[in-house]
């Protein structure tokens, strides 16, 4: 039953000077699952995220990734079974997409024909033209980027992938095409995801589970239907009704 | 280990004027300072030492007598030539000691013997131009309290001697407030534009006559007389007895007329010292010496192989040990602020300080002098290693960090590359500085581009400072182009098309 969760975190806090970014959170990520991480901003749910690969250690609590606590000392071993994409990329400037993607890989040794087969696999999932691997992130438009960065988190072929408001920083047009190829992503892969987003449009998009966040804790954890048909409390509402769109395109919205 | 024999083997001889011409001939160093009546002693010195056997060398143009005296202690020169007012007054202050016997004895001490006098006295004088003195009638130093507003402009040296301007000014309660230090050749120019009026002169100095100058008499008996003898390390009589006999040969045989007349002939009449030196032994020991004349571009070949070795070694020993210095600043943030702090201290030492403290610790010539350019290479490398580190987005140093890649790993393969830039413009700088900077090597026996500079602006000589002005500028030119180039190489085109 356990090994259904993939990443369990038991009372976990996390405070930065005088803000405490998570409070005593137990959650748990099922295998195979999106889920989505969402909230209003300073509610914690980057910070947890960063908790779970690592960047930064909890205050109390422990992490579990399949079944084993999270360690300085085991940290570096376990994030290479972790992707993890952030919003603008992150993406190395100084290396090109071909060496953005395959630095731990060239790292760990890899020979070049394995390499290349794995970019042939990689460049085909995300529809991503094969000449872009010579330039230089700087040569490439932001969605672009995007899926460098997605190619370079599954490199490894990772157990979960952890995204960061993947889509944060491109505009509308690109956005909807790379959510669409994302989600398909997703689902050829089988892959457990935890994505962090602040559009609930795209958490219903994606997600099995939606989990909102409000001051470090969890205040309902469901999908967007249950959310909005029963709302655990006020706050819920108010957060979904905030942002009109989604409800309109599940045909409940007042306009 | 290696290195340090690679150092020994390859570097140290560059430095050092072959020993073995005359088989097992002595060496013997001789010193002098940076003024010409110095030049040509140490000239004569080193052509008496050579003629008595000996392979002897001439540093010459050293900067000061701190330099010269703790260089003779040290046993990086033999002998050099100094004066009897400047030992007692400058070299033994405070221990009162006056009196040939009386200096020979505490010499002895140390180690040091003293020739008799050569036979002039080079005393300190306190001059102005003859006209300017006869309008404001002035005859005497006391005469000089009844015109406070007289510009005064003396040697540096003199500034701060123990028998220098302080104590003159005590002693005749002179009233003047513009007074400042300047070099002494300098000086002489300020005097004929008419900046200054009054400058401090050696009574052996071809100038007096030649800008028709008027000594003030020192009424009131300040300065101590400045008889010019030679000093030699004790050792060196037994390693050179002949040598030491010979040098003795000079003693009374210079007066004052004769040394004024050789001053003339190197400062006025451009005569090249060791050729003066060379004649006077000839004509008054009947001693002959052969002159190798330097050739302009041998001369030029040498200075740029003596400049070149002072930056290339201290700028690579600066490049190796700054950069893990600002990558530990970068990482470890409160011994950063102690390393910062420390290197930019470093900086603000004054550069001639910097080289004169090094002389107890490595003598005079190149490794003191590349030592001192070396540390002040390191402030603008570890600031910009350290910037470079420091300024590399947060998201980018957390996704080397995501992907699981080792500290070591992240540094080598994400962090330093993108530092790329920010480090060769440190090490860039750092290089410009230091080609201008080791100029200032010739003031402890270096050479370099400093040697003709130096010579040039004793001698009044412009086109023997544009010998050593124009390729300083040129190589920082050229130093600052190559790096230029290298960064083509070493900065990753990713980061440069950011830039553009």
């Amino acid at each position: 039953m356990e090994l259904n969760y993939i990443l369990e975190l038991s009372g976990v806090s996390k405070t930065f000077g005088q803000t405490r970014a998570v409070q005593r959170m137990d959650l748990n990520v099922e295998a195979g699952q999106t889920t989505v991480l969402i909230g209003p901003s300073g509610c914690g749910k980057s910070t947890l995220l960063r908790l779970m690969i690592g960047l930064i250690r909890p205050d109390t609590g422990t992490i579990r990734f399949e079944g084993t606590e999270l360690t300085p000392d085991n940290v570096l071993a376990l994030r290479q079974r972790m992707g993890y994409v952030i919003q603008e990329g992150g993406l190395f400037p100084h290396l090109t997409g071909y060496d953005n993607v395959s630095l731990m890989a060239q790292y760990l040794g890899w020979d070049d024909n394995r390499i290349k087969a794995r970019l042939a696999e990689l460049t085909d999932l995300t529809h991503f033209p094969t000449d872009g691997l010579d330039r230089y992130p700087a040569q490439l438009s932001g969605g672009q980027q995007q899926r460098v960065s997605l190619m370079r988190a599954l490199m490894l072929d990772p157990d979960v992938l952890l995204m960061d408001e993947p889509l944060g920083a491109l505009d509308a047009m690109i956005r909807a095409g790379l959510q669409t190829d994302l989600r398909e992503i997703f689902q050829t892969l089988g892959k457990t995801v935890v994505m962090v987003t602040h559009d609930i449009g795209e958490a219903g998009f994606f997600g099995d589970e939606i989990l909102l966040l409000r001051d470090g804790q969890v205040v309902q954890k469901d999908t967007l239907e249950t959310l909005v048909s029963s709302p655990a409390e006020a706050f819920v509402s108010d957060f979904i009704n905030a942002q009109r769109s989604p409800l309109e395109t599940l045909g409940g919205g007042e306009s | 280990m290696k290195r340090y024999w690679l150092f020994l083997f390859v570097v140290a001889p560059l430095f050092t004027v072959p020993s073995f011409v005359n088989g097992d001939a002595p060496e013997v160093k001789v010193g002098s300072k940076k003024f010409t009546e110095s030049v040509i002693l140490g000239e004569l010195i080193s052509q008496i030492a050579q003629s008595a056997g000996a392979s002897a060398v001439h540093r010459r143009e050293l900067g000061g007598t701190r330099i010269l005296w703790n260089a003779l202690l040290k046993g990086e020169i033999d002998a050099y030539p100094e004066y009897t007012g400047t030992i007692s007054q400058e070299i033994l202050a405070g221990e009162g000691i006056s009196g040939e016997e009386e200096i020979r004895k505490a010499l002895a001490a140390q180690g040091i013997r003293m020739s008799r006098p050569l036979g002039f006295n080079n005393t300190y004088i306190v001059g102005m131009k003859e006209a300017v003195a006869e309008k404001l009638l002035i005859r005497t130093i006391s005469d000089l309290r009844r015109h406070p507003d007289l510009k005064i402009g003396f040697s540096n040296e003199f500034m701060d001697r123990g028998d220098g301007w302080p104590s003159l000014r005590d002693r005749y309660s002179l009233p003047h407030r513009d007074v400042r230090g300047m070099d002494h050749d300098l000086a002489y120019r300020g005097l004929e534009r008419g900046d200054i009026q009054v400058i401090d002169l050696y009574s052996t100095d071809a100038e007096i006559q030649y800008y028709n100058l008027r000594g003030l008499a020192d009424d009131l008996g300040h300065f101590p007389a400045y008889h010019a003898v030679i000093l030699y390390r004790d050792d060196l009589q037994k390693k050179a007895p002949k040598v030491a006999s010979a040098l003795l040969k000079l003693e009374g045989r210079i007066p004052e007329k004769e040394m004024v007349k050789l001053n003339a002939r190197v400062k006025l009449d451009r005569v090249p010292e060791s050729r003066v030196a060379s004649e006077f032994l000839e004509a008054t020991l009947s001693v002959k010496t052969d002159v190798q004349a330097e050739t302009g571009a041998s001369r030029f070949l040498k200075h740029t192989r003596e400049h070149l070795l002072l930056v290339a070694i201290s700028l690579l020993g600066a490049i190796i040990v700054s950069i893990p210095l600002g990558i530990l600043a970068a990482k470890v943030p409160q011994i950063g602020q102690i390393i910062l702090g420390i290197v930019g201290i470093i900086q603000t030492i004054p550069s001639l300080a910097l080289l004169v403290f090094m002389i107890p610790l490595l003598g005079i010539g190149g490794p003191p002098a590349i030592l001192a350019l070396f540390l002040y290479s390191l402030l603008p490398i570890v600031r910009n290693t350290y910037a470079g580190l420091h300024d590399i987005p947060m998201q980018i140093r957390e996704s080397a960090e995501a992907l699981g890649l080792p500290p070591a790993a992240r540094l080598r393969l994400v962090e330093l590359p993108m530092s790329a830039r920010s480090i060769l413009a440190g090490i860039k700088t750092a290089a410009v500085i230091n080609v201008g900077t080791a100029t200032l090597g010739a003031l402890i026996g270096a050479g370099g581009y400093g040697q003709p500079i130096l010579t040039g602006i004793r001698l009044d000589d412009v086109g023997l400072i544009l010998q050593g002005a124009v390729p300083a500028a040129g190589l920082a030119l050229l130093v600052q182009g190559l790096f230029e180039l290298a960064e083509r190489g070493l900065v990753s085109k990713g980061l440069r098309l950011k830039a553009e």
